[in-house]
């Protein structure tokens, strides 16, 4: 199976190139990873993150034939040669598939994503009604892969001040907490016409998600509370 | 050389549960607190834990925290200290409650409060019926605990350094841990991190067998250092083998599985654990499992054109309870089978878990040697979680004990050091012989001799570890693996990297993870060597029985020679009476 892969090392290369590669005994049914690591036994100067090798630690999102998804979970048997895989864009590269998460992890921090409560606490736990707790699902499986805010448009144009998907769907997440005491604030912090309105809709997020998770929804979601704390 | 140094009140090397609950306890004593991890911290392994945590809630069936204790003795096959698990269980409800108010999304029972599944080895009252001791979000709770912590101690402000690989730890003449040198992954360079207390939550050696259900990180670095300071590791012949791993491929397919209703069948659609454990069947101890699926294969009754493995059936449990209590593994059975499990099985076999072995500790954390006929804390260092072995999971963890563990002893420890740091204000002098010891060690890996490859090694090591260390073992067939590992080993030596480079240097990371699991291998292998039993899950086929009269006793290994050494068990727990070893039958 062929593949042709983006290359950049800032040591002793200029400028990205990308790197062909052949690889023989490969099977549909395994993934991506298992190739890279072919490749890696083959040619160690080759660099990618990946751990977990089963879509749960979020470390291997990487753009694979144009679309961004995680090479442990993306069947080669799915993928037209040559496979060109490159890093997340959007994000400045460090080495080869590696970029620099910074940015990310920035917006991330910036919505505040941890439960607050100001009341004491019970003995116990608090009560959180079944309904109440399926308004958590489809928002808590966030493997924070970045391969959402690396493809979404908005975030290219406003890096620094539209804080992406993954970070809204996480601002989203303790917004629908039914044990979360800080509403006002986390709304009033998203107001403005960058943090959260920069989004257009364009779905890119929904559509690579590997988990399967909607960001748009979540994002309309914000969008609404606000509409309605406002009046 | 000159290296960049940084100096913190504690080190804490790993940021999985184990080292993020320590951290978020002493970030919120005011200590000053530096995490290191080589990945991201929710990169760490918890994230993939699925099942559940263990705790007496008794939120679906009646539960106290003694029972959870007798299970968790029993479970151990009498191997597990009595003080430690008698604390873990008592912890445990006021811990699992904490998790919650700081956000969890546990999965709820119709009146709000926190769901529980049914586990292997539960029981009511002292060996009674089934209990469901096991808070669950969904089949995702490791995922819901590490989010949750990682993200506490945002709002705590910890330190951290990610994607910083630790080396080696520094220890002065007087045997006082000082720190340990790091690598910063990104650009290549070693830092000093000088620390009045550093704790060591790295996790377990899955990587040691080739099929695993663990993640590639999984290379008991933490383990490995200890071993280079001179310390001993307990119990390392006890490596847990799960019964349900995906067949072939590894992944992890939850106890919960079962906890929820499902159950194995081998070739002629038997129930076989019948057989095993009339009482328990499928929610047997996991060691007892992972031996029935074993003989079954062994003794033609597998499943599949190789007759290789047995089947996980969930269809009769209904499509909406599989997908709603198991969402998780319906996605992997997606994925790697291409099946749902809400109508078809699931091939499974026996697959490496958990190191239920690791470095010596007491229930406070701290890291422990023997000196004459007792124990003394080593000043300044600490071990929690999986690297640790306290030990509460003697010769076999029941399913949910792992995340509790981790947070117990994660905040355990680090209550200590919050003591230790009161009594002990100012840094000590740096050891420069330490610091140039580890220089050195990470130095080798720029010579530019050699033809062994890193990755080929590391193959071959899993490969042998698999077959000369695997669920049945004898004394023939562990003196070869013993060989073989020793052999490997002597190869690694002349081992060379082909990228130099700084930036980024994966091969360099890994090779220095070939050289943790080098010395867990041989550890592993030497003290399954020297037990002449079975108990939990060291089952040696040439000493079927448990022998409480000679191997009541854990193991310590020593790099220094191999040498072996054994300290007792701990029976007396802190405030019941002792649970004295009884037959084990499920």
């Amino acid at each position: 199976m062929r593949f042709r892969i983006y290359r950049y090392n800032p040591e002793t290369d200029t400028a990205p190139r990308m790197q062909d590669y052949e690889v023989e005994g490969l099977e549909p049914t395994m993934m991506l990873r298992d190739a890279l690591l072919r490749i890696k036994a083959q040619d160690e100067t080759l660099s990618f993150r990946h751990s977990c090798g089963e879509g749960v630690c979020g470390s291997d999102g990487m753009n694979i034939n144009g679309r961004n998804g995680l090479a442990c979970i993306t069947p080669l048997g799915e993928l037209k040669e040559p496979v060109v895989v490159r890093p997340l864009p959007g994000l400045p590269v460090v080495r080869d598939l590696i970029v620099d998460m910074s940015r990310f992890w920035h917006h991330y921090r910036s919505v505040r994503p941890y439960l607050i409560v100001h009341d004491p606490v019970p003995e116990v736990e608090f009560r959180q009604l079944p309904a109440q707790r399926d308004r958590l699902d489809g928002l808590y499986e966030c493997i924070l892969c970045a391969c959402c805010t690396t493809s979404c448009p908005s975030f290219w144009w406003n890096p620094d001040r539209f804080r992406g998907p993954a970070a809204l769907l996480q601002a989203y997440r303790f917004l629908a907490d039914s044990r979360d005491q800080e509403t006002e604030s986390r709304l009033d912090e998203l107001d403005g016409p960058y943090r959260l309105f920069r989004c257009h809709t364009i779905m890119n997020c929904a559509a690579v998600c590997p988990k399967g998770l909607n960001p748009t929804r979540a994002i309309h979601a914000i969008k609404k509370l606000m509409v309605e704390h406002a009046i | 050389m000159k290296i960049a140094r940084r100096r913190f009140d504690t080190l804490v090397i790993g940021a999985g549960g184990g080292g993020l609950r320590a951290a978020l306890q002493l970030s919120q004593a005011e200590a000053n607190v530096a995490v290191v991890s080589k990945v991201f911290p929710t990169r760490s392994h918890t994230v993939a834990a699925q099942g559940g945590i263990n705790a007496a809630l008794g939120n679906v069936l009646p539960d106290s925290w003694h029972w959870h204790m007798y299970d968790t003795v029993k479970g151990s096959d009498y191997l597990g200290d009595q003080d430690a698990i008698e604390y873990m269980c008592r912890a445990a409800a006021h811990l699992v409650y904490e998790l919650e108010h700081s956000g969890v999304p546990f999965s709820r029972l119709e009146d709000g409060r926190i769901y529980q599944r049914p586990f292997g080895g539960q029981s009511q009252n002292f060996g009674g019926e089934q209990a469901a001791r096991t808070c669950a979000a969904a089949d995702r709770t490791g995922h819901a605990i590490l989010h949750t912590l990682y993200q506490q101690n945002i709002r705590a402000k910890t330190h951290f350094f990610d994607e910083y690989f630790a080396v080696d730890l520094i220890k002065d003449d007087e045997g006082f841990v000082l720190g340990a040198l790091v690598l910063e992954i990104e650009t290549g360079e070693p830092l000093l991190i000088e620390a009045k207390t550093t704790l060591i939550a790295t996790g377990g050696a899955g990587q040691l067998f080739r099929t695993n259900t663990n993640a590639h990180i999984n290379t008991g670095d933490g383990m490995a250092m200890v071993l280079r300071a001179g310390l001993p590791l307990q119990d390392m012949e006890f490596f847990q083998f799960h019964p349900t791993g995906i067949a072939g491929k590894g992944m992890l397919i939850t106890e919960g599985a079962r906890g929820e209703g499902g159950y194995l069948i081998n070739k002629d659609g038997e129930r076989f654990m019948e057989r095993y454990a009339p009482k328990a069947r499928d929610l047997a101890s996991r060691d007892v499992v992972s031996r029935a699926i074993a003989i079954e294969v062994r003794e033609g009754r597998g499943c599949g054109p190789n007759g290789d493995h047995v089947l996980l059936r969930l269809d009769h449990l209904g499509a909406e309870t599989v997908h709603k209590r198991l969402p998780g593994i319906c996605e992997m059975a997606r994925i790697f089978l291409g099946i749902d499990p809400a109508e078809q099985p699931i091939p499974v076999y026996p697959t490496a878990h958990y190191t239920m072995g690791g470095i010596p500790t007491d229930r406070f954390g701290r890291v422990v040697v023997p000196v004459d006929s007792g124990e003394e804390a080593i000043p300044g260092l600490y071990a929690a979680g999986e690297c640790a072995c306290v030990s509460v999971h003697g010769a076999n963890r029941l399913g949910g004990n792992s995340l509790l563990d981790i947070v117990v002893f994660g905040r355990a420890a680090a209550n200590d050091i919050i003591k230790f740091l009161r009594e002990n204000r100012y840094h000590r002098p740096l050891a420069q012989d330490g610091v140039d010891a580890a220089l050195a060690h990470l130095a080798r890996w720029d010579r530019r001799t050699g033809s062994e490859s890193v990755a080929a090694l590391r193959a071959e090591l899993q490969a042998v570890m698999e077959e000369y260390c695997g669920v049945f073992r004898t004394a023939e067939v562990l003196e070869q693996g013993l060989d073989k590992v020793l052999e490997l080993k002597a190869r690694l030596d002349d081992a060379v990297l082909t990228d130099h480079s700084r930036v980024f240097n994966t091969a360099r990371i890994e090779a220095l993870e070939l050289e943790n699991l080098m010395e867990l291998a041989v550890a592993t292998v030497t003290s399954a060597l020297a037990r002449q039993e079975s108990r939990g899950a060291h089952s040696r086929v040439d000493f079927p029985e448990r022998d409480d009269q000679r191997w009541l006793k854990h193991t310590l290994f020593y790099r220094e020679g191999r040498r072996l050494d054994y300290k007792p068990v701990r029976m007396k727990p802190l405030t019941v009476e002792p649970f004295p070893p009884r037959e084990r039958v499920y």
